[in-house]
């Protein structure tokens, strides 16, 4: 038993600790973010450094506490995020005044643009744009009656439409939509203008048009490479290799690349890069195989469940066989477990971060928390209810508490238990699927990173495993009841 | 078959209760009870419901301790810090037959074997040995308790109360709830036993017939104090006193 859950443990952690030649590089979980990530693995790894891809990374508070907390080197970002999320500016920063502040304040440090904004934009279909002859904000001004659908949070952002109209004196009057939907309503003419980001792929896909923001009042979002001070100065220069290389128009298409024409993120970085000239040993390109790619996500995925399960039973049997004859301090307990049950899965791994960083760890913990509900609900329950006649008899015919405890109180307990430990075990399956966010591997990285690019197909390929898993784990825990538990004992289904 | 215990010597009362007094609150279970049981002898203890014969046991086993007085086992006070080993030594058929859901007949039997580490050979031995004497059919063995009918689980709670050979043997209510047939027949059984492996038997009941038929000496408890005591035809001649007062 022992050594089975060390070599547990050293499959786990094994990939954690390599060599210092190693640079890991982070994504956040949207298309774009994983283009340009790749862009900066491969402009590495054509440096002959060896890389460590820890994408799917859930929105800037993961990725900069990655980043801040060493579990990942480098990642890109934009200046506008830096400057609003991270150093919680009011007011808009220069380059340099952000690149200042991060590297006094985090001890890290900002390349020069990769050449774009991906800000916030306003754009209109071609045709709109020439029939009004729109070509800046400032052009709205004498088209009262146009029909303008907002995404909610452009709609409430201080740095969103308020201040525009402000700016610029506006007077329509635009509603809230969907920003999933607006593209679609453009192209059915439902609506003439709405908001994206500049570098959104849709535009270049259906030939949108953006316009100027002549005032300069939107914010820049400015896509840079984000990274440790400490890495070696080679790889800084390598980094600085992107710098201005990528315009708006080149992202929009690289953006539709990914989207419509369901070319890979590799793909798509690899051939910019070699067009680009960016890249000297032009290494081949890497054709993942699939199944390969499933069985490996799987194992992944089972190795983080059956870890979190077998600490969280280690743990939460012996607290219930100590806790069940209080009913108070038993229920105190449970209602601790239960709370924890409570925080958001998402939540819960963001909150690991900042004790246990990214990867596999924070998620091993994370799910050995949501375990402890049921296997110690279960235990207490299952304790408290063997028949107290049958303790009283073991007494009395001479079994010592232990005795008592082991071959009676226990194996009666057993069924309930095990139903917990089941529970346990599938709701581990499924939520196992979001460590991806914080950089765990498993199943969840085609889950996740399939709805980052709308791409079902994707989703279902990380889907699908796991749902059998979860069906897998219910057959698999129906045998060892079979085998351990005699029939007239078994839990009832429900 | 393994050795007799060697915790009790023979020499003295298996039994013996030296002005014993017990009280819940203010509820006085017995007085002053001062009795020896014999050695090899079923005793009858006889009483109605609540009038402290299953205290008595309890007192025996170790599980009550009383208030004043002393128990003594073959000469010995009773040890409550080896409390577990003197239980090993005293077979206890309890009410309702206890016997353990989730074991088989063969495991609810031979169950005291494993807590002494007896070898799984030894314990096979000794299950089939008491199965005989008790004619249970070894198909039951291997089978649950909820599968036997009421008779057979008591004659199971009987073999495993005396897996370990104990020289005493306790018996509260063993057969309250058993069928006029299915008494007689477990009643033959119990008698079979004491003549191939003879011990003490103290059987609590409250049923006149049912000591007559097993017991050898009896006591009467009523208001926690030994009303009557004596032999068979002591208790033969109580009969019509006894049964008013039930």
């Amino acid at each position: 038993m022992k050594v089975f859950l060390a070599s547990f443990f050293l499959l786990l952690f094994s990939g954690s600790s390599e060599g210092q030649q190693v640079i890991r590089v982070g994504a956040k979980h949207f298309n774009e973010g994983y283009i340009l990530s790749e862009m900066i693995a491969q402009i590495l790894e054509d440096g002959g450094y060896s890389i460590e891809r820890k994408f799917n990374l859930g929105g800037t508070a993961v990725s900069f506490e990655a980043l801040r907390t060493a579990a990942i080197d480098v990642y890109p970002e934009y200046t506008g995020t830096i400057a609003a999320e991270i150093l919680k500016s009011k007011t808009t920063m220069t380059n340099q005044k952000i690149q200042q502040l991060v590297n006094k304040e985090f001890h890290l440090e900002i390349s020069k643009p990769y050449g774009f904004n991906n800000s916030y934009a306003l754009v209109l279909s071609r045709k709109s744009s020439e029939t009004f002859h729109l070509k800046a904000i400032s052009d709205l001004q004498n088209h009262r009656d146009l029909k303008i659908g907002l995404s909610y949070e452009f709609l409430e952002r201080n740095d969103g439409w308020r201040n525009l109209a402000k700016f610029y004196q506006l007077p329509q009057h635009p509603f809230a939509l969907e920003h999933g939907l607006a593209y679609k309503a453009i192209l059915e003419n439902k609506i003439e203008l709405t908001d994206a980001y500049s570098t959104d792929g849709e535009i270049s896909k259906y030939n949108f048009t953006l316009l100027m923001d002549d005032k300069n009042i939107l914010p820049t979002y400015e896509a840079v490479s984000f990274y440790s001070a400490k890495l070696p100065d080679q790889a800084k220069q390598l980094l600085h290799q992107l710098d201005n290389q990528i315009n708006e128009d080149e992202m929009q298409k690289l953006n539709a690349l990914s989207l419509f024409e369901n070319k890979g993120h590799y793909e798509i970085a690899h051939d910019f890069l070699t067009q680009k000239g960016l890249l000297k040993n032009s290494p081949q390109i890497y054709e993942a195989n699939k199944i390969s790619a499933i069985l490996s996500k799987t194992w992944e995925h089972i190795i983080l469940t059956m870890v979190a399960l077998l600490a969280s039973i280690i743990f939460a049997v012996p607290v219930g066989i100590v806790i069940y004859r209080s009913p108070r301090f038993s229920a105190a307990t449970i209602y601790a477990a239960g709370l924890l049950q409570t925080i958001p899965s998402i939540a819960l791994l963001a909150l690991m971060i900042p004790f246990a960083g990214i990867g596999k760890l924070p998620a091993v913990i994370a799910l050995f928390l949501y375990a402890l509900l049921p296997i110690l609900r279960n235990t207490v329950m299952g304790l408290s209810t063997v028949d107290p006649a049958l303790k009283k008899t073991a007494t009395a015919i001479g079994l010592n508490p232990w005795q008592k405890m082991k071959l009676v109180e226990l194996p009666l307990a057993m069924p309930m238990m095990l139903t917990g430990i089941r529970t346990a075990a599938v709701i581990n399956v499924g939520t196992a699927t979001l460590a991806a966010f914080i950089g765990a591997g498993g199943l969840g990285e085609f889950i996740v990173t399939g709805l980052a690019l709308n791409n079902t197909k994707i989703i279902l390929t990380g889907a699908i495993p796991a749902a059998l898993l979860a069906v897998v784990t219910e057959l698999i825990f129906e045998g060892i009841e079979g085998f351990t538990i005699p029939m007239h004992l078994r839990q009832k289904p429900l | 078959m393994q050795s007799t215990p060697s915790y009790f010597k023979m020499s003295s009362p298996p039994v013996q209760f030296e002005s014993v007094s017990l009280s819940f609150g203010d509820r006085q279970i017995l007085k002053e009870i001062s009795y020896a049981f014999e050695a090899d002898k079923i005793t009858a203890i006889l009483g109605k419901s609540g009038s402290g014969k299953t205290t008595l046991l309890q007192i025996i086993n170790g599980i009550i301790q009383p208030k004043s007085g002393a128990v003594k086992l073959f000469g010995h006070a009773i040890d409550f810090n080896n409390i577990q080993s003197l239980r090993l030594q005293i077979g206890y058929v309890v009410q309702q037959v206890g016997l353990f859901p989730h074991m088989t007949i063969q495991s609810n039997i031979g169950l005291l074997g494993r807590i002494i580490k007896m070898s799984k050979h030894e314990i096979v031995a000794r299950v089939k040995e008491l199965a005989e004497i008790v004619q249970l059919p070894p198909s039951c063995l291997h089978q649950f308790p909820h599968q036997l009918s009421g008779g057979e689980q008591q004659r199971v709670g009987l073999c495993r109360a005396m897996f370990l050979n104990p020289p005493l043997l306790l018996m509260d209510e063993p057969f309250a709830s058993l069928d006029y047939e299915t008494k007689k027949s477990i009643y033959q059984h119990l008698q079979s036993i004491q003549q191939h492996e003879p011990r003490t038997v103290a059987l609590v009941t409250h049923d006149w017939e049912e000591a007559l038929t097993l017991a050898d000496r009896f006591v009467w408890i009523k208001d926690g104090i030994i009303k009557e005591r004596g032999d068979k035809s002591d208790l033969e001649k109580l009969k019509s006193i006894f049964l008013a007062e039930q």
